[in-house]
C-alpha cells in the first residue's frame, strides 16, 4: 500500500492553507483533507509543485452525492500520486445542493479533462473553466444526472 | 409428373427441384455474421468458432466486420440505448435477406440491467428471429439457435418478400414441347 506523506509536511500543509483546509482525516493509513472549494486550484497548484509533495499525478477525481437531506450535499474527490516520492493524498472539496460549482483542475493536470467530464455528466457538478465540458458517458441528449440519489434507477419512460 | 418427367427423360443431367427449396438451402448453409459483440456473451460468440465448436459444420464461421457483407446479426451482449442507434445502423445497412439472433438473456429482455442505461431487449429497435437464453449461453446453446434459424430459413418462400422483384412468369414457358 502506498504511504501517505509524513505527518510533519501534513501539518504544514494545514499551516500553509490555514484558511483553505478544513481538516484532516486519517484512516487505514490514508489521509483525507477537507480543502475549501474556492481554494481548490490554489492548494492543487501548490502540492503539484511542492517539493515535500511533488503530486505529479491525479489518479482519480470523482464526486458523491452525500443524500438528499445533506448540506452541503456534493463532494468532489481527488486521489493524487506523487511518481517521485510514492505517497498518496486525498482532497475532498464539499458543494452545495443547488448549482454545485468548482474550478476545474484541468490547468493542473490534463487527465482531469475526462474525469471532471465524467463527475458533471453523473452528478451535475459544473466545473469552470473546462475547456469542453460535454456529457461523456450518457447519451448527448440524455437530460439528467443519473448519479443523483433523486434520480429513479430505472430511468424515465421517456428516454 | 409432367413437366419434371419430361426434363428428367430429356435430360438427365438437370436436376429439377423447388426454386425456394434451393434458394432456402444456399441461404442457410452459408450465413456470414455480422460480429455484434456488446460483452461477456461476445467471449461465447467467439468460442463458436474455435475447432472445439467449430461452427463451420454449419456453414457460419465466416464472421464479417463489414455488414455489408453479412446476413445475420448476432447481438451478443447487453445494449446501451446510447448504442441503440448505432445497432439499428449496422442491420440497415445489410443487405436483405438479414436475420437476428439475439445472444443472451441481456440482448432479449435486459437481464440484470434493469437500469436507466440499458435497452430493455434489443427486440425494441430490430426484429428478432431467435433468442437464446442465458448468462451467457453455452456455444452449444448459440449453434442450436443458428439450427434453429437455420430451420426457420429453410420454411421460407419467396412469395413472403413481396419487395424482392419476382418473373411475372416462370422462365420455362414456351419451351415445354
Amino acid at each position: 500500500m502506498a504511504k501517505a506523506p509524513s505527518a510533519e509536511d501534513i501539518a504544514a500543509l494545514g499551516e500553509r492553507f490555514s484558511e483553505a483546509i478544513r481538516g484532516t482525516r486519517e484512516a487505514l493509513g490514508e489521509v483525507s483533507a477537507y480543502v475549501d472549494p474556492a481554494f481548490i486550484l490554489e492548494v492543487c497548484t501548490f502540492l503539484r509543485d511542492d517539493p515535500r509533495f511533488q503530486f505529479n499525478l491525479l489518479s482519480d477525481l470523482t464526486g458523491v452525492d452525500l443524500g438528499l437531506d445533506q448540506e452541503p450535499r456534493f463532494e468532489v474527490i481527488y486521489h493524487l500520486y506523487s511518481l517521485p516520492l510514492g505517497h498518496r493524498l486525498r482532497l475532498k472539496a464539499q458543494l452545495p445542493s443547488e448549482e454545485p460549482t468548482i474550478d476545474s483542475v484541468t490547468s493542473i493536470w490534463k487527465t482531469a479533462n475526462w474525469h471532471e467530464r465524467e463527475t458533471f455528466d453523473m452528478f451535475g457538478i459544473v466545473f469552470e473553466g473546462h475547456p469542453d465540458l460535454r456529457r461523456i458517458l450518457t447519451p448527448d441528449e440524455f437530460q439528467w444526472h443519473p448519479l443523483r440519489k433523486d434520480f429513479p434507477v430505472r430511468g424515465y419512460d421517456d428516454f | 409428373m409432367g413437366l419434371e418427367n419430361r426434363v428428367v427423360n430429356a435430360l438427365p443431367e438437370v436436376l429439377t427441384t423447388r426454386l425456394d427449396w434451393v434458394v432456402n438451402w444456399a441461404r442457410k448453409s452459408s450465413l456470414w455474421p455480422a460480429t455484434f459483440g456488446l460483452a461477456c456473451c461476445a467471449i461465447e460468440m467467439m468460442a463458436i468458432t474455435a475447432p472445439r465448436n467449430d461452427v463451420a459444420r454449419f456453414g457460419a464461421e465466416a464472421f464479417r466486420a463489414s455488414p455489408r457483407q453479412a446476413d445475420v446479426m448476432i447481438v451478443a451482449g447487453r445494449v446501451s440505448k446510447k448504442m441503440a442507434p448505432v445497432l439499428r445502423r449496422i442491420y440497415d445497412q445489410m443487405p436483405e435477406p438479414k436475420w437476428v439472433i439475439s445472444m443472451g438473456v441481456c440482448a432479449s429482455v435486459g437481464g440484470i440491467f434493469d437500469n436507466y442505461a440499458i435497452l430493455q431487449g434489443v427486440d425494441k429497435v430490430v426484429p428478432v428471429d431467435v433468442y437464446v437464453p442465458g448468462c451467457p449461453p453455452r456455444p452449444e446453446g448459440l449453434i442450436y439457435a443458428i439450427m434453429k434459424l437455420q430451420e426457420k430459413i429453410q420454411t421460407d418462400s419467396l412469395r413472403n418478400h413481396p419487395d424482392v422483384p419476382m418473373l411475372e412468369e416462370p422462365a420455362l414457358v414456351g419451351r415445354e414441347a
